[in-house]
């Protein structure tokens, strides 16, 4: 791997390794000192070019856990019409030396453009890209979902497994989400069984290529027993005419494809409930069900800074293992730098 | 002037023949085309000559976007693409919607003398859609405006477009449509389908442009005028064509050799040079169009030129702008495509490419048969030759191409323009150049 632009960048064994890696991290996360060297003198950039501070404050927490500097470039409220401050800023980065680009941005296909381009050197990873892609958020939902589901309920180790029989219902508005389009992938490579569950108005044309099953009855689904609900958020402005008018009402959305107490109540004993956040409560998911224990919300947020610290660990620091699953690539900017530190440092994450 | 005369040329295709080209017109054929002193061989042995061609949807930029292209630079890349007559759309800054910007851009189409230039004028003011420009003036202008067309930009309003087809019945006009219902179209970046659906790029629906294809062949009855659907790129659209032609309403239609020949799979890569408008379609619906093209459903090939300045398309997909060129490969891809699947013959592409256009514009003197006393707008085409599409070689000021670095089969080896050679050997011949020292394809410009 030389970028995470998209989940499909990942086969099974790599999405695993990241999983197992996110594993090895969130151990040393239980330490007094949470820091580790392994990125000392290397720089990531948090490119945002819309605004995520949840995100970025993810990303940024992982890359300085690993020691790395560390710069936030927010881009927000530049021009993009004419495309120029993308590249532009690109090559400031370039300039500056960046490793690695983390890079949010409102146009689908930026990030590909920006790894692609020559305009950086540095890994690029893909912090979440219009419509297209979030593959960090599908890795931290399925690191999520494996501590849970695999592995007698997370009481066994579950290094080295994915998510095979699992069966995961995705709800919502799944036309505008690179949630649901990366979750459908990751979760189809590690195994699983998807089943989209919105309104026709929010679903893709098109989305019958996806490797999953389409249904717009929310009850019908619950009572086929999924092993976790994923609610995607619901952007308030897709009500109105002049965004679309995807739904009729609020209202109307909240008794189709809501999350409450009753719902709930039909999923089976060990099955969860992800949300990526903000959540809007109330709409797609009730406050009740919202802070109810199948909730694993918070979680989620802690998963991320771990899965976090693995892509960007297996991107610039990564060892033999990465290297070995390189697709043959000419090696990333500053391989070879310091990898023997990785291996001696107290981290050890590949002993 | 020079007298040319083509040796072993194959016009339209047909059995080889001599022509003989001398001031101006088509001066003798086969064994009256008598060598003379001072005639100037054109070894053709092998070579297919057509009528010039015409192109009834080019984007010359100017006025405005002279760092695009300019008419100079817009038709250098025509008469090298075997165009004799272009169509130089009115979406310019201004917007060519008075009889001064018309009459301007056709004298800049004079002067320059690489090919007729034709200004299409705007339907309405600046474009908006809403007031019809001063149709009628642009028509009595010196450039003689028959076609009219708000492209870029589809006239959406119905009452709009009914008004402008009455119009123009006044002096025997066509309005050329740019289908896109605005609504349905919103951001769009891509055809809808599987591969938007994947990339999370907002869709442009077929139904989007079936939409307003199937409203003006019915405006276009109901006050017994002349439509041109330009671009038309969805298998629907043909049926649609198809159904309107069979009921006999006056509608002529377009395709682009990239309709013609690329899919929305290649925007994968989120490459900018494959964002167009409309977009590239599926599969189905380019057999769907090189059908309709076969079958004569669809009139012309048009090539919607249109150039963009580098910084336009070094960008992301998001930000970048819709278009490519095309006037330096259209015959190229034709010949792939249609001719050498055996699906049109070179008649059928002097057709498509010349005389249906020619008609459609009521462009006089191009388009005609190859005949004797005929005007000498001819191209002469070197079927087997093949080449790799490098935009950076090419006269157009831009180097937006979809082609780039594809082998394309074709090659124009000279152009004529009233007997005039604008190409020779592949390459421009400037105004008042001696071809004396030519002797032949080889040696034009050795
Ligand atoms: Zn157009």
């Amino acid at each position: 791997m030389r970028h995470l632009l998209s989940a499909a960048d990942l086969d099974l064994d790599q999405a695993v390794l990241v999983l197992d890696t996110a594993g090895q991290m969130a151990a040393t996360q239980a330490r007094e000192i949470k820091k580790l060297p392994t990125l000392r003198g290397r720089t990531v950039v948090n490119l945002f070019f819309e605004d995520s501070t949840r995100t970025r404050i993810s990303f940024e927490t992982a890359a300085k856990r690993l020691s790395a500097d560390v710069i936030n470039f927010s881009a927000k409220g530049s021009s993009v019409s004419k495309g120029e401050s993308l590249k532009d800023t690109a090559l400031t980065l370039q300039a500056m030396g960046a490793d690695a680009v983390v890079i949010r941005h409102q146009a689908s296909g930026a990030p590909h453009t920006l790894a692609h381009s020559g305009w950086t050197h540095g890994a690029v990873v893909n912090a979440g890209d219009g419509m297209h892609q979030h593959p960090t958020q599908a890795l931290l939902d399925a690191y999520t979902l494996r501590r849970h589901l695999v592995g007698d309920g997370g009481r066994a180790d579950v290094t080295g497994r994915d998510l095979a029989g699992a069966h995961v219902a995705i709800v919502g508005d799944v036309l505008h989400s690179r949630v649901a389009r990366s979750n459908v992938q990751l979760l189809r490579t590690l195994g699983a069984r998807v089943t989209l569950v919105a309104p026709p108005t929010l679903v893709p044309v098109g989305v019958h290529a996806w490797p999953a099953e389409v249904s717009y009855d929310l009850d019908e689904v619950l009572a086929t027993g999924p092993d976790a609900v994923m609610m995607l958020r619901v952007q308030r402005e897709r009500m109105s005419g002049a965004g679309g008018g995807f739904f009729p009402s609020p209202l109307e959305y909240t008794r189709g494809y809501g999350l409450d107490a009753r719902r709930l109540a039909l999923l089976p004993d060990h099955a969860i409930v992800l949300h990526p956040g903000p959540m809007n409560r109330g709409l797609e998911i009730s406050a009740d069900a919202a802070d109810s224990p199948r909730a694993v919300i918070v979680e989620q947020v802690a998963n991320g800074v771990a899965v976090r610290m693995a892509v960007l660990y297996l991107l610039l620091a990564g060892g033999d293992t990465a290297r070995g699953r390189d697709d043959g690539g000419a090696g990333r900017a500053g391989d070879g730098q310091e990898r023997t530190d990785v291996r001696t440092d107290e981290t050890r994450v590949h002993a | 002037m020079t007298t040319y005369l083509l040796t072993g040329a194959r016009p339209l295709g047909g059995d080889p023949t001599d022509v003989l080209v001398a001031d101006g017109v088509v001066a003798a054929l086969g064994a009256e085309a008598s060598r003379g002193s001072g005639v100037h061989v054109v070894d053709a042995d092998g070579l297919v000559l057509l009528p010039g061609l015409v192109d009834l949807h080019t984007h010359l930029r100017e006025p405005g976007r002279e760092d695009a292209e300019t008419v100079e630079s817009g038709t250098r890349a025509a008469a090298l693409g075997g165009f004799t007559a272009v169509h130089a759309m009115a979406n310019t800054s201004p917007a060519q919607d008075t009889a001064g910007v018309v009459e301007q851009v056709w004298r800049l189409g004079r002067d320059a003398g690489w090919c007729d230039v034709h200004p299409v004028g705007a339907v309405t003011v600046g474009l908006a859609g809403e007031q019809l420009a001063e149709l009628s003036a642009m028509a009595r202008s010196a450039a003689a405006v028959r076609m009219f067309s708000d492209d870029g930009r589809c006239v959406h309003d119905p009452v709009v477009m009914r008004r402008a087809l009455e119009y123009v019945k006044a002096f025997d006009g066509v309005v050329a449509q740019h289908a896109q219902e605005p609504r349905l179209t919103e951001g769009a970046q891509m055809h809808e389908g599987v591969v938007s659906a994947e990339l999370g790029l907002t869709g442009w629906p077929a139904v989007a442009e079936e939409a307003i294809v199937a409203r003006d062949v019915l405006l276009a009855e109901h006050v017994g005028s002349r439509l041109h659907v330009l671009h038309l790129s969805t298998a629907g659209s043909v049926e649609i064509v198809r159904w309107a032609k069979a009921r006999g309403i006056d509608v002529t239609a377009e395709v682009t050799p990239h309709h013609l020949m690329l899919t929305d799979d290649l925007v994968r890569g989120y490459d900018p040079r494959f964002k167009v408008n409309p977009p590239l379609r599926t599969a189905d619906d380019v057999e769907a169009v090189r059908q309709g093209l076969a079958d004569g459903t669809i009139d012309t090939v048009g090539t919607d030129h249109a150039p963009h300045p580098r910084e336009d398309k070094d960008c992301e997909w998001g930000a970048a702008a819709f278009g490519m060129t095309g006037l330096e490969t259209a015959l190229s891809v034709v010949q792939a495509v249609m001719v050498d699947t055996g699906r049109l013959t070179w008649s059928d592409v002097a057709r498509v490419m010349s005389s249906a256009p020619a008609r459609i514009g009521r462009v006089p003197g191009h388009g005609r048969p190859i005949a004797v006393g005929e005007p000498a707008n001819l191209t002469l085409v070197d079927p087997a030759a093949r080449r790799v599409v490098v935009p950076e070689e090419q006269a157009t000021a831009s180097v937006n191409s979809p082609f780039a670095g594809r082998e394309l089969p074709g090659r124009v080896v000279a152009t004529f323009l009233r007997g005039r050679a604008t190409v020779l050997d592949g390459t421009l011949v400037e105004a008042g150049a001696s071809v004396e020292r030519a002797s032949g394809r080889h040696g034009a410009h050795a």
